[in-house]
Formats: C-alpha cells, sequence, structure tokens
C-alpha cells in the first residue's frame, strides 16, 4: 500500500480502474497518513472523513459500474479559499471561523462532477495575503524539508501536503505567485493557468482582475490532468473565458528540437541568491542538451511589478473585503454600541494584521483624489509590463527564470518588514499583472539542502506546451521525485 | 513618501477597521514604507497608455436579466450572526 503514496495519478487511476486497490482503501490510507503526520505541518484546516469516504464509497460504486473518469476515487486536497457545501471554509481567517459554505465553487464542483475525493481544506495565508503562510489564523504551516522553514504562500498548505505525501495532489490559486512560489520552496509542480481558464466562481475573491485558480502536485503529468478537470467555461465567473475544450495532457511526449528558451536578464539580476542561479543554470543547460537553443532578451518594465502589484491588488482587495461586515455571515464582535461600532469591532477583530494593512493601502489609493495618482497609473503600467512579454515572444516560445530569489527562509524571518516579505514574489508578481500562465517545477536543491523551482512562463494559452515543456524536463531528471526525508 | 496620523485615522474610518493609538502609529510607519516601495511607479511616463484591466481586454459580459437563482433564505440565514424571523438583525440605526 505504501507505493501508492508515491504513484502518479495516471498510475494511481490505474490501480483503482483493475481494483488493485479501492477508493476507500487510498482515502483512508491517506487519511491515516494525514492523521499521524499533519501535527508537525499544519497543512490542513479542516478535515472531515466521514464525507470524503462516503465520496469514496460513491467512487468505488462508480468504478464498479465502468464510468470511471481519469480523477474518479482519487484523493484530492482543496486549497481552504474554495467554497465547498458543508465544508467549513474559512480562507485561513478569524473572519470566516464559522463559516460553512452553503455552495460548491466551480473549481469543487469540477472535481465532485469527476468523482475526486476531496481529502480536506489545506491552511493558507489569511485571504490569501501572504508568501510564507504565517498570516494563517490557524497558524502557520511547516515546511517538510526542514520544519523550521516556511513553505511559501499563500498555498503553503497545499504545497506542504503535495511535498509529504498526505494528498495525491491538491489546488491552489495565485493572485501574484501563490502557486509557483510554495510549489518552489517546497519542492513540487504548480501551474497557474492564463487569466480566464479556471472560473473564479466560489473562490473567495482577493484582487479579481489578478486571481486565477490552478493546480498543484508532482509532476507536469498529474497537473496535465487537474487541470482537464480544473478547466472550462463558466457563465457565473464574469471573466471567464469562452474556448474550446482542450485536452492539456495531449503535447506531453512531443520533443522540444527547437525550442526558443527566453531568458529575461532582469530575472538574473542582483537580489538572486547564487544557490538558486546554479540549479536554475543547470535545469537550462539541460534543456540545451534536449534541443532547446537560449535567447538572451529583456522585460524591462518588470522591475515596476512590485508597486504596481501593491497598488492593484489592495485596492481590489480592499473592495471585495468590504463584504465582511458581521451582518450576514461570519465573525460579529460579542461587544459594540451601534452599527457602525459592530463593524469596525468585527472586521477589526475578525482581520489579521496584514490583511488590515493591505485593505488599508487600497482604502487610501481609491480614496478621493489619489485614484488617478495610483489606481489609474498602476493600471497603464501594468500594460506596459504585458507589451514587454508580447514584445519577447516575438522572439522566443518559453520564458524561463528563478521562480522566487531565494529557496525556503526561517518562520519569523521576515516577519515584522512586509516590504522584505512583498520581494519574494518578484519574479512571479509580473506574470499575474499580464494575465499570462506560469508554472514552477523542481530542478535541484539549494543551500541547507532546500528544493529550487524553475519557473516557466509560457504565452496566453500556451499551457499544453508548458506541461509538454515541464514534461520533458521531468523525464530525464529526478528532482520532482524526491521525498523530504524528515517524515 | 510618509504618510500622517491623521491620514491613517481616516482611511482606518473610511476602511471599517476600529485601531488603538498603538495599531496606528504602527500603521504610519509600515504604511509609509509600503508607499515608499510604491513612489516607483510615479515617475514613469505613461501618456497615451491605456489602462489594462483584463489581459484579453474583454469587456464585462452581461447576461439576460431573468432570475437564475431559486429562494435559500433558510440555508443562507443557517450561517448568520443574528436573524429573527426571516430578517437579518443588526442594532437599531433609526431612533
Amino acid at each position: 500500500m505504501s507505493d501508492f503514496f508515491n504513484s502518479s495519478l495516471r498510475q494511481l487511476g490505474d490501480a483503482l480502474r483493475t481494483k488493485k486497490v479501492s477508493s476507500v482503501e487510498l482515502t483512508q490510507n491517506y487519511l491515516s497518513r494525514i492523521s499521524q503526520y499533519n501535527q508537525y505541518i499544519n497543512a490542513f484546516i479542516t478535515l472531515s472523513p466521514e464525507v470524503s469516504l462516503a465520496q469514496a464509497r460513491a467512487a468505488d460504486a462508480r468504478l464498479a459500474a465502468g464510468n470511471a473518469e481519469a480523477l474518479t476515487g482519487i484523493p484530492i486536497a482543496q486549497k481552504d479559499i474554495f467554497c465547498a457545501k458543508g465544508w467549513l471554509t474559512t480562507c485561513g481567517s478569524k473572519m470566516l471561523h464559522n463559516f460553512v459554505s452553503p455552495y460548491d465553487a466551480h473549481v469543487i464542483s469540477q472535481f465532485n462532477n469527476a468523482g475526486a475525493i476531496n481529502l480536506g481544506k489545506t491552511n493558507m495565508d489569511e485571504f490569501a495575503m501572504g508568501s510564507s503562510n504565517e498570516t494563517s489564523h490557524y497558524g502557520p504551516v511547516k515546511n517538510p524539508w526542514d520544519m523550521a522553514r516556511v513553505p511559501g504562500g499563500s498555498s503553503g498548505g497545499t504545497a506542504a501536503a503535495v511535498a509529504a505525501r498526505l494528498c495525491a495532489a491538491a489546488t491552489g490559486t495565485d493572485t501574484g505567485g501563490s502557486i509557483r512560489q510554495p510549489a518552489a520552496l517546497c519542492g513540487i509542480s504548480g501551474l497557474k493557468p492564463t487569466y480566464g481558464v479556471v472560473s473564479r466562481y466560489g473562490m473567495i475573491a482577493f484582487a479579481s482582475s489578478l486571481d486565477q485558480a490552478g493546480p498543484m502536485g508532482r509532476s507536469a503529468e498529474d497537473l496535465a490532468l487537474l487541470l482537464n478537470t480544473m478547466a472550462g467555461f463558466d457563465e457565473r465567473d464574469s471573466t471567464s473565458l469562452q474556448r474550446d475544450k482542450e485536452d492539456y495532457a495531449r503535447d506531453l511526449n512531443k520533443p522540444l528540437n527547437g525550442l526558443r528558451i527566453g531568458l529575461p536578464k532582469e530575472f538574473f539580476a542582483e537580489g538572486l541568491d547564487n544557490d538558486v542561479a546554479q540549479a536554475v543554470e543547470a535545469a537550462i543547460a539541460e534543456y540545451k542538451k534536449l534541443g532547446a537553443t537560449v535567447v538572451d532578451i529583456s522585460l524591462p518594465n518588470s522591475k515596476l511589478s512590485v508597486p504596481v502589484y501593491y497598488v492593484l491588488a489592495p485596492a481590489e482587495a480592499s473592495s471585495n473585503l468590504s463584504r465582511f461586515d458581521g451582518v450576514r455571515y461570519g465573525y460579529r464582535a460579542p461587544e459594540y454600541t451601534d452599527l457602525a461600532d459592530m463593524y469596525e469591532k468585527s472586521r477589526a477583530q475578525g482581520f489579521g494584521t496584514e490583511v488590515k494593512r493591505r485593505i488599508m493601502i487600497g482604502t487610501y489609493v481609491l480614496s478621493h483624489g489619489y485614484y488617478d495618482a495610483y489606481y489609474l497609473q498602476a493600471q497603464k503600467i501594468r500594460r506596459l509590463i504585458a507589451q514587454d512579454f508580447t514584445e519577447a515572444y516575438k522572439q522566443c516560445d518559453v520564458i524561463m527564470g528563478p521562480t522566487a530569489p531565494s529557496t525556503a527562509f526561517k518562520l519569523g524571518e521576515k516577519g515584522d518588514d512586509p516590504v522584505q516579505m512583498y520581494l519574494s514574489d518578484i519574479y512571479t508578481i509580473a506574470v499575474n499583472l499580464a494575465g499570462l500562465p506560469g508554472m514552477s517545477i523542481p530542478c535541484g536543491f539549494g543551500a541547507n539542502n532546500m528544493p529550487v523551482g524553475l519557473q516557466i512562463i509560457g504565452n496566453y494559452f500556451d499551457e499544453a506546451r508548458m506541461l509538454n515543456i515541464a514534461h520533458q524536463y521531468q523525464l530525464v531528471t529526478d528532482w520532482h521525485n524526491r521525498a523530504p526525508q524528515v517524515l | 513618501m510618509s504618510l500622517s496620523i491623521a491620514d491613517v485615522e481616516k482611511v482606518a474610518r473610511l476602511a471599517r477597521l476600529a485601531m488603538t493609538e498603538q495599531e496606528i502609529q504602527t500603521a504610519q510607519m509600515q504604511l509609509s514604507n509600503i508607499f515608499g516601495l510604491i513612489a516607483e511607479m510615479q515617475a514613469v511616463d505613461t501618456s497615451g497608455i491605456e489602462p489594462m484591466s483584463h489581459s484579453q481586454d474583454l469587456s464585462q459580459r452581461l447576461r439576460i436579466d431573468t432570475v437564475s437563482e431559486t429562494n435559500q433564505r433558510e440555508a443562507f440565514q443557517a450561517i448568520a450572526p443574528q436573524t429573527e424571523a426571516g430578517l437579518y438583525l443588526v442594532p437599531q440605526v433609526i431612533e
């Protein structure tokens, strides 16, 4: 049975369909592994074994009836940002400590329809605002490679759970790097699709023009199967794109001869740690062996992505989070004098420090007299940043570089200085601003034997090609198969 | 750029966040640092550049104005802090 913890999703699907294992057995084994290790890692906020096992029994019936799909019976963990009917859905916040969702997010219903098992809700930075998972109201997640270090964030619980083999795969969301950075820091694979490919319906909103859900797993091949289930038009998300259904696994086995890889000079400049640079350069060398050529490119406006992001994301967040007022759902302060006092105390007590900080930044930049100088200026520079990529893709097919400037840092190391924390997303944010697809795959280890991630940025709707590029690398390297030893 | 204590108090009020004097002071320092980071963006010449809100430059999709949801009042109110006879309860607003 223990072999299954390292099986790919395709192998698990085959084992389920050929009755080598049942979904109930598989789910029970993952649940007992979680009960053994979650106390150290804190990757899950909510488990509901009876619900998971009931889904597993239904999946076994479906497998027996012969109408199973690729993910039927496979235990998948869900980031706690996705509303799931009947499940506590906290978004990592005290504000939603008692919010049992009355409905399913589109992503959740897609997995339910596919017959996947919801194994539990994973820990995350509060309202996805953070890069270390330390802003969660439910305590920080520990990196399974070194319990004294952060897993990255905001999808830190998901990344740690996948790395520690506490689930077969899981979901994440990425507003400024929240899938790719934790994937890099925990040594797993993660993909943020083109903005609009996965529906945001029922995904608790942070910055609506940037938020995008995506799969996190142990290999590119697994991500392709997950994305096949997650992607698709949904009329309930007004920015969902109407496109034909694709098979994201269709190009996995194409050779990479002639692939032109663009290396932005800005991603290899000051601020990048040596150990990360070395691992990324070794990965590029591996790609050359696979037939790729390298082109030097420039993304001159990418240096502005952090300031632009810290105007746009807080502005949209301050608007989105105004719904939490202690009236219809969520936390209400126990004592108050009048309605305004009830709002102010409920929000002050229900939100954590980082969330309040971003609400205040956003409120300021949107307040009377400042809109043009901040929000509008940021949206204009956003176009310049996107145009840099358009120019670059005239010379190359894909862009590569580091996912994060360093490997996982120590818990508490950046706690007092928000600006330092914000800079850990310096290579990922531009991708969200441009709306492009981006992924991170493991490409080696740096100092202290912590994983390093290679970032692969594709042109719009190039997910299948990016997965092909990642898969070909994973066929000739084994970084993605390494598992943390501590457990 | 640095924010004054009065700026921070005004923003906290607009955002409906109760804050202690100590919290206001910490926020003033941290927000000033963050706006220092943001200031880098102000010097960029963006004349003639259209603002970008969606990467595919889509306009908001509209739907036919018909009822698409069923009434689920009981389910929704089951998770509300305080309700009575199908209504959400809040402190009295009109004397």
